[in-house]
């Protein structure tokens, strides 16, 4: 089936949609009535046909939106893409990667044509066809980092590793849960995590950090993290935090299911051969809790979550402001029945 | 763990009494994964009923997807798996070789890359310099041995001025000193090879006043032979012999017990295994915990270290 393309945006009017098909693919992050961080990672990809970890990396109906959104952040915002010079090398591996992928999992949308180090891409959904010299940065518009994630959704940081340690030192970043490429770029794992509550207490860093130093090439990872965004709007940065913060305070009782998204990012972690680097890639999913609770496992468990989770999580997840009318209106979905495991809808 | 593929012996060639080069080729020629310098990968030999996985250093041009190609010296007083390398393994075996992965790879952000090489310690300059010259970067190769037979990595060595050859027995041993001397600012060191010149190396760089950020060193060694002993583990209650050329990771493999390992060095953590109770001496023979933790003796590497003693007690 061939993919069709939302005309949509992610600012302004948010005319932002999923379909139906988007609501029973979307990453639903809990697999339990509770939550509480845990190392939850596991291989990518490997997950059910259909869903959004079948490839390695997901296209689905926001792409071409989404990319029209990602140009016009950078637009504003520079330095929302930002590549330390050592990193070029990383940035080499990262489109290489993504463009044997895109093109091996969606033949019918990218191609890519490869004679030793003169390389041909073809990206039919944003109209581009583009003849470059691998490792060769004169023959592509902007850097390799630069040029291929303006044409993939979601995040990209890719991490230095020296002294034992992950070093943030170059990122494409415009889809952020209220983070700052400009102001992390340069710093290590732990420095970039400091914010986090709890989480250090809890060790979790720690072995974050030694399981991704003993990942090897070939063996992909992800994890699921969410949060929550008023308005479907890709764009929540700090820098811009004066446009989408005061919208947390247009939520009520009324509006709060359509307005209220659940924003779910599906991280995978990726060792790059050539710089032994690590791509951190960080696609968001949004949707809105009438979505959510379509299906009917969801909205039960999303009441529960909500209503018990720790108050600084709430806070930490941007949510505590909100939090009263967000979980009475999903009480109307949760009947008191028992839950499935796991994260899929039921059938 | 790591991914596996099952290669094919393309070729066998011995560069000195002592040292000989294996190239591994995918059996339908197909790519191999490309990788960084100074990466290695787990070789895996099924040796009777023990089944040996060593770590060695790629030697080969880390962009050369043809095929792979390590560097092994036998060691006769070892635990058996370079001597099963050399004696056993012959051009057409089919062997299970893991996916590659770096725990010595170069600071490219370096203004210039001084490598320091002592015997068997070139094998991972010899895919680093394919690196360093694909990046163009400024270096200093210094390769020290005690004879010129001794020196294998003579013959895969291109020819460069800024290779320098140190062999003791012809009078022009490594000074230290003068090499650390007068290096531009940005310079970064590496050094592979014996505990000894690792020791030397690090020592001379602290009295020059280098940061520790800008050495780095690997000392790929496999678990050493020593007395056999015996742990206990708390949570099934069983006790694994750990005989005297086996290490205790292989012998709780063996014991198909699970455990999680990458280098199998004790260069990379991954198997660090919580100590309930001890009461003898671990040997830490690893690289991964810190003086304080040796000491603390609450935990233990087990691809690497051994123990005398009366009784230890692993959480497993």
């Amino acid at each position: 089936m061939t993919l069709q393309f939302n005309d949509e945006t992610f600012r302004g009017d948010y005319s932002y949609y999923n379909t139906d098909r988007a609501i029973r693919r979307f990453p639903f992050p809990f697999d339990r009535d509770d939550y509480m961080y845990s190392v939850n990672i596991e291989p990518h990809p490997g997950g059910p046909e259909g869903s959004v970890f079948e490839h390695r990396f997901d296209v689905d109906e926001h792409y071409v939106s989404e990319m029209r959104d990602r140009a016009i952040t950078l637009d504003e915002d520079p330095l929302r893409c930002q590549s330390l010079p050592h990193m070029e090398l990383a940035g080499w591996d990262l489109l290489e990667i993504i463009m044997v992928s895109k093109s091996e999992d969606y033949p019918d949308l990218f191609a890519l044509h490869r004679d030793g180090n003169r390389w041909h891409w073809i990206n039919r959904p944003l109209g581009i066809e583009q003849r470059f010299t691998f490792l060769d940065p004169t023959t592509l518009p902007c850097g390799p980092m630069e040029y291929i994630t303006r044409q993939t959704q979601g995040d990209f940081a890719l991490l230095d590793e020296r002294e034992g340690n992950l070093w943030m030192d170059a990122g494409m970043v415009t889809s952020q849960a209220d983070w700052s490429l400009d102001f992390d770029v340069g710093m290590n794992f732990f420095e970039w995590h400091a914010p986090v509550p709890k989480a250090k207490r809890l060790g979790v860093f720690d072995r974050a950090l030694k399981f991704l130093l003993a990942m090897r090439q070939g063996q992909e990872y992800r994890r699921l993290n969410w949060t929550m965004t008023v308005n479907p709007r890709l764009d929540t940065s700090p820098e811009n935090y004066h446009k989408w913060g005061p919208e947390k305070r247009t939520v009520t009782p009324e509006n709060v299911g359509r307005k209220q998204h659940l924003r779910v990012e599906l991280q995978t972690f990726w060792r790059l051969p050539r710089s032994n680097a690590i791509a951190f890639p960080i696609r968001c999913y949004l949707a809105c809790l009438e979505d959510i609770c379509t299906q009917p496992k969801w909205g039960r468990r999303l009441h529960r979550v909500l209503r018990d989770i720790d108050p600084a999580l709430a806070e930490y997840k941007g949510f505590a402001v909100n939090q009263k009318v967000i979980v009475d209106y999903l009480a109307q979905f949760d009947d008191g029945a028992p839950t499935s495991a796991g994260i899929f809808p039921d059938r | 763990m790591s991914r596996q593929m099952l290669l094919e012996v393309a070729a066998v060639e011995r560069l000195t009494p002592l040292v000989t080069r294996f190239r591994f080729e995918h059996p339908q020629k197909k790519a191999l994964p490309i990788f960084s310098g100074g990466a290695h990968v787990v070789v895996e030999m099924p040796d009777g009923d023990l089944l040996r996985r060593n770590s060695y250093s790629l030697i080969s041009d880390p962009n050369d997807p043809s095929g792979y190609e390590i560097a092994v010296r036998r060691e006769d007083v070892g635990r058996g798996g370079s001597r099963y390398m050399h004696t056993r393994v012959a051009v057409g075996d089919r062997m299970r070789v893991s996916v590659p992965a770096n725990l010595f790879a170069l600071d490219i952000r370096a203004r210039k890359h001084v490598l320091i090489a002592g015997g068997i310690g070139i094998t991972p300059f010899l895919a680093q310099l394919h690196q360093i010259d694909f990046l163009q970067q400024p270096f200093e190769l210094r390769y020290a041995a005690r004879t010129r037979e001794e020196a294998a990595g003579l013959a895969l060595l291109p020819k460069s001025g800024r290779i320098h050859v140190h062999i003791s027995s012809e009078g022009n041993r490594m000074d230290l000193g003068e090499i650390l001397t007068g290096q531009p600012l940005g310079t970064h060191v590496y050094v592979c090879g014996p505990t000894g010149l690792i020791a030397a190396v690090t020592d001379a760089a602290a009295r020059h006043g280098w940061p520790k950020s800008v050495i780095h060193s690997e000392a790929f060694t496999s678990p050493p032979p020593g007395m056999p002993f015996a742990v206990m583990l708390a949570k099934s209650g069983r006790r694994i012999e750990v005989g005297a050329h086996q290490s205790l990771l292989e012998a709780l493999e063996a014991a198909n017990v699970e455990l999680d390992w990458s280098c199998r060095g004790g260069a990379c953590g991954r198997c660090e295994t919580g100590v309930i109770s001890c009461k003898g001496q671990i040997e830490h023979n690893d690289h991964w915990l810190s003086r304080d933790e040796r000491a603390g003796q609450k935990k233990i590497m087990p691809c690497m270290s051994r123990f005398t003693g009366d009784e230890l007690v692993l959480d497993l």
